[in-house]
């Protein structure tokens, strides 16, 4: 089990397109991964679950990741929300 | 690639009136474009467009009429005298003077008569010339209508097109051509598609072999040609792949220099691809209703993130 909690600095925040980036990023790690966000929780690996979050730039979120490359799955995605392209 | 028509098809396909003993018949047409010889006749020959099908209405004939018989002649003369003249057709079953007749049959240049009005007679023989001098290719895949949309199917052999194919005949959907599509662009962004003369209404599905569509399905479940739309390209599954999730980027292919939108749909054991490919018609129409869920979802998730900001 791994767990982070990050900054989303992404220009537009998890808008369509970088959610849709997010969750093909999410799908390259067999661990199951879930987003966190204000006390919902979501499969990283869904399109619709992670926009259905609304997730603005600035916003906090926390990874959570289960399984045998869960360490890598939730470094890969942190760097992925934490940057700012 | 652009091939030709002879004058006979011509005759055959447009039920027009031979005049003359039908010499020259063989003559080959390849401009889909039509001259109306007046100035010609009138004297003025730079720049005459010899190779194309020459039209007499009422205003050349009236014109013919009015000088004297030898000068009319002499003027038809220099117009039937180009070899590159595919033939010369006579509108509304108007009287063909003697001049007109031994002049044409002089040069071997092929005379005709239509009942139809100039204007008439021009759209219908460039709507058929353009259909038949259009740029061609083939193209290995599976033309289907479905909802109205033309859908080629596309994919590497084995992948399913033909058996799709036969599953949205099942479900009352049509199909134009399995495994070759002659494609030709008659205009500048149409594409049409129709079987080969030899394959028309045939699909080959494998453990069954060729099957006629027609018989089997009955007259409803074929058409000749249909304009295509999208393409569909079926591909095995790959797991390191990305597969669109969205929709909200159009992928584009290229035939015959016309863009086309393109979907590639992965191919797993229990996806009901007709199914699939069902939908994808119908949001097709969608879309070109000015409908697109992707773009709506995307719009709505901005506004909701302004929101938040706020």
């Amino acid at each position: 089990m791994a767990e982070r909690t990050v900054q989303v600095n992404l220009r537009a925040g998890l808008q369509a397109r970088p959610a849709a980036q997010f969750v093909q990023e999410a799908n390259r790690f067999s661990s199951d991964v879930f987003l966190d966000k204000d006390g919902k929780s979501v499969n990283a690996k869904s399109i619709m679950g992670v926009m259905s979050l609304v997730i603005p730039k600035g916003a906090t979120v926390t990874l959570r990741a289960t399984g045998s490359d869960a360490e890598q799955a939730v470094e890969r995605l942190a760097v992925l929300v934490g940057s700012e392209e | 690639m652009s091939g030709f028509v002879t004058v006979a098809q011509l005759v055959e396909e447009l039920n027009l009136e031979l005049i003359g003993s039908g010499i020259g018949l063989a003559r080959t047409i390849n401009s889909e474009e039509i001259n109306r010889p007046g100035l010609g006749l009138a004297g003025f020959l730079v720049y005459y467009p010899s190779d194309r099908v020459q039209v007499l209405g009422r205003t050349e004939l009236a014109f013919l009429s009015s000088i004297d018989a030898m000068d009319a002649r002499e003027r038809l003369k220099r117009i039937c005298s180009f070899e590159q003249t595919p033939c010369i057709v006579v509108t509304r079953n108007q009287e063909i003077s003697d001049e007109l007749r031994e002049e044409a049959e002089q040069y071997g240049v092929p005379l005709l008569r239509t009942r139809l009005s100039t204007p008439k007679f021009i759209a219908q023989i460039t709507t058929f010339l353009e259909l038949h001098l259009a740029p061609e290719t083939l193209v290995h895949g599976v033309l289907v209508d479905v909802y109205g949309i033309g859908i080629l199917m596309t994919g590497s052999s084995g992948i399913g097109k033909s058996e799709t194919a036969l599953e949205l005949l099942k479900r009352g959907h049509r199909m134009v051509a399995d495994d070759a599509v002659e494609i030709r662009r008659i205009s500048e962004d149409t594409l049409v598609g129709m079987a080969p003369p030899l394959l028309q209404h045939l699909l080959e599905i494998r453990g069954l072999g060729v099957l006629n569509a027609m018989t089997l399905f009955g007259a409803g479940a074929i058409r000749t040609h249909k304009k295509i739309e999208m393409i569909i390209e079926l591909e095995a599954w790959q797991d390191d792949r990305s597969y669109d999730r969205l929709g909200l980027d159009e992928d584009k292919r290229r035939i015959l220099d016309v863009d086309l939108t393109c979907l590639i749909i992965p191919v797993r054991p229990g996806r009901n691809l007709a199914i699939i490919i069902e939908v994808a018609a119908m949001n097709q129409r969608l879309k070109r209703m000015g409908y697109n869920a992707a773009r709506e979802l995307s719009e709505k998730l901005m506004s909701s993130m302004d929101a938040h900001e706020d």
